[in-house]
């Protein structure tokens, strides 16, 4: 049988269907497909595990995505008020813009002039071999609005490589995750951050420590939330003039 | 009280019947569903599941699922030159052990006639060497067959791992509809497996077809604790914590959520044991592990 959404928000809370979503999701009793109901109890287990895992092998990236739903309760309520009391933030609530490669007209992308937000988005998943599409659907989430606003935080990560110009390399990601942690306050993006450096070089560590890490607060703290930027009306916008109107500090 | 919260089932009230495809409603877990779908999910889970099939045993049980599995071949006490007929045996546990056990045993039996033939010329000794190494299985065979090709792949697998070929052999089959002979097997057995055939009363007349008068039937699956207490801890242990550990482990909490759902639906201890008498068996009887949460049903053909 066919996924009932008739129990549900009428919106549906993805508009478009990326290639990953045409699985039809048999009798799903949740809030959105892919919801699954957890008591208390279950979320606690499931925060603590996804933390042993997470720490033990960075690349369970679902591990690291439980987390970040199982600990997000007083997180993503701030962010999502953060965007309803903004314009834009307001407007991609109502719209729910998704960023997968269906919805992202790539070869546009790649003919915009250089610097311009959408040619460098492009030449970062290029250079660094990765896919929109790889982002974990939210399982955990209780409130089908939230599961939106985690879903955006996690599509919008890639820009924020982007627009701190910072590569996926466990060094680019533990300040990206510095940033975020300021950001957000996800109780995830702090644990990265600050678990995150323990596999880094003596070297690597230094340059974090003095200049990236730093670096990364006092941007974070400037800037106006990143998740009431409506990426996808700005692929022509060049990089520095976004980064300067969201207050985002030029990389060292 | 919220403890009752925790050890009611999570939400999901059965689904109504959909589709007007063939078969009458059965369940999955706590959903219904019909009789095709039922096997083409449970297909899904087993496929789904396979690699991590072990380690989660290990994990959910606490390693106690080995125990569990030692006692049924040691009530088996198979004799070596015995053919055993393994359903849903998959990962190769059941048959991994037999194989163990016969091999000791042969062992002994060995020695002792050594130790019988103190007085042999030395060509009759290194002609006796020569049998007992060709034959350490005493001629004792098992048959693995499963329906899913997930499951068996990882059991050769393992097999080849651990070193296993002797005796050994795979098959693709459905424990509704075996593709053997009447008449055939020694010993049947099926663990953890029956649980998740569709129609068990098929299942288990095929058991009696291909079992040789004589034959042994013997089957360990989830059973029911009668006892209130420890069946409320196991009922918040199963529900709360099992499907938490299958979405940690192998990332697959729905899998784990069917397997405690579907403990729930199966038959308790009296019912199977009617259902085994109804397929023909003589002598059945059940020996409850671990307060039920466990059983062994034995039963044999006459």
């Amino acid at each position: 049988g066919r996924a009932r959404l008739s129990h549900s928000d009428p919106r549906g809370w993805d508009g478009r269907v990326g290639p990953e979503e045409e699985v039809e999701e048999e009798g799903w009793h949740g809030l959105y497909p892919g919801h699954i109901r957890t008591s208390p109890l279950q979320k606690a287990l499931l925060a603590a595990g996804s933390a042993v895992v997470a720490l033990c092998d960075p690349y369970r990236h679902d591990m690291v995505a439980v987390l970040g739903e199982t600990t997000g309760c007083l997180a993503l309520p701030n962010l999502r008020d953060k965007m309803r009391h903004h314009p834009e933030g307001y407007r991609i609530l109502q719209e729910r813009p998704r960023i997968c490669l269906s919805t992202l007209d790539m070869s546009r992308l790649r003919e915009l002039p250089d610097g311009s937000l959408g040619r460098e988005y492009v030449r970062f998943l290029e250079d660094n071999k990765v896919s929109p599409d790889t982002r974990m659907p939210p399982k955990f989430v209780d409130d089908e609005e939230l599961a939106y606003v985690i879903q955006r935080y996690r599509e919008v990560h890639d820009l924020m490589h982007t627009l701190l110009g910072m590569p996926t390399n466990m060094l680019g990601e533990v300040v990206v995750k510095w940033f975020e942690a300021v950001q957000t306050g996800l109780p995830m993006c702090v644990l990265g951050a600050a678990f995150g450096p323990v596999r880094l070089s003596a070297r690597k560590l230094q340059v974090l420590a003095t200049e990236l890490v730093p670096w990364a607060i006092r941007s974070g703290l400037n800037a106006s939330c990143v998740l009431n930027v409506y990426y996808e009306q700005r692929w022509e916008q060049p990089v520095e003039s976004l980064r300067e109107e969201i207050g985002i500090f030029p990389p060292p | 009280c919220r403890c009752r919260a925790l050890l009611r089932r999570p939400a999901g009230a059965p689904q109504a019947l959909r589709g007007m495809a063939a078969g009458p409603d059965m369940h999955f877990g706590f959903e219904t569903v019909t009789e095709e779908e039922r096997r083409e999910k449970i297909y899904q889970v087993f496929e789904s599941v396979a690699k991590k099939y072990d380690v989660m045993n290990d994990s959910m049980t606490l390693g106690i699922h080995r125990v569990w599995k030692d006692i049924l071949i040691n009530r088996m006490n198979p004799t070596p030159g015995t053919l055993l007929l393994d359903v849903a045996g998959g990962t190769g546990d059941i048959a991994f052990r037999f194989i163990n056990y016969v091999r000791s045993v042969r062992q002994q039996q060995l020695q002792r006639k050594l130790k019988h033939n103190q007085n042999l010329s030395w060509q009759e000794i290194f002609e006796s060497y020569q049998e007992g190494n060709s034959n350490s299985l005493g001629d004792s065979q098992v048959v693995v067959c499963d329906i899913n090709r997930e499951m068996l792949k990882v059991g050769k697998q393992k097999a080849q791992h651990l070193g296993y070929s002797e005796g050994l052999s795979w098959v693709l089959g459905n424990a509704e509809e075996l593709p053997f002979d009447d008449d055939n097997f020694d010993v049947y057995t099926i663990a953890f497996g029956i649980r998740n055939v569709t129609r068990i009363d098929l299942a288990l007349q095929e058991a009696y077809r291909v079992l040789k008068p004589g034959g042994r039937f013997l089957c360990l699956e989830f059973s029911h604790v009668s006892n209130p207490v420890l069946s409320s801890l196991y009922d918040l242990y199963s529900f709360q914590v099992i499907p938490v550990l299958g979405e940690i482990i192998a990332g697959d909490w729905k899998s784990y959520q069917y397997l405690v759902e579907s403990i729930r639906q199966f038959p308790p201890q009296e019912e199977l044991k009617a259902m085994i008498e109804d397929a023909g068996f003589f002598k059945v009887d059940y020996e409850n592990l671990n307060f039920g949460i466990v059983a062994i049903h034995s039963g044999f053909k006459l």
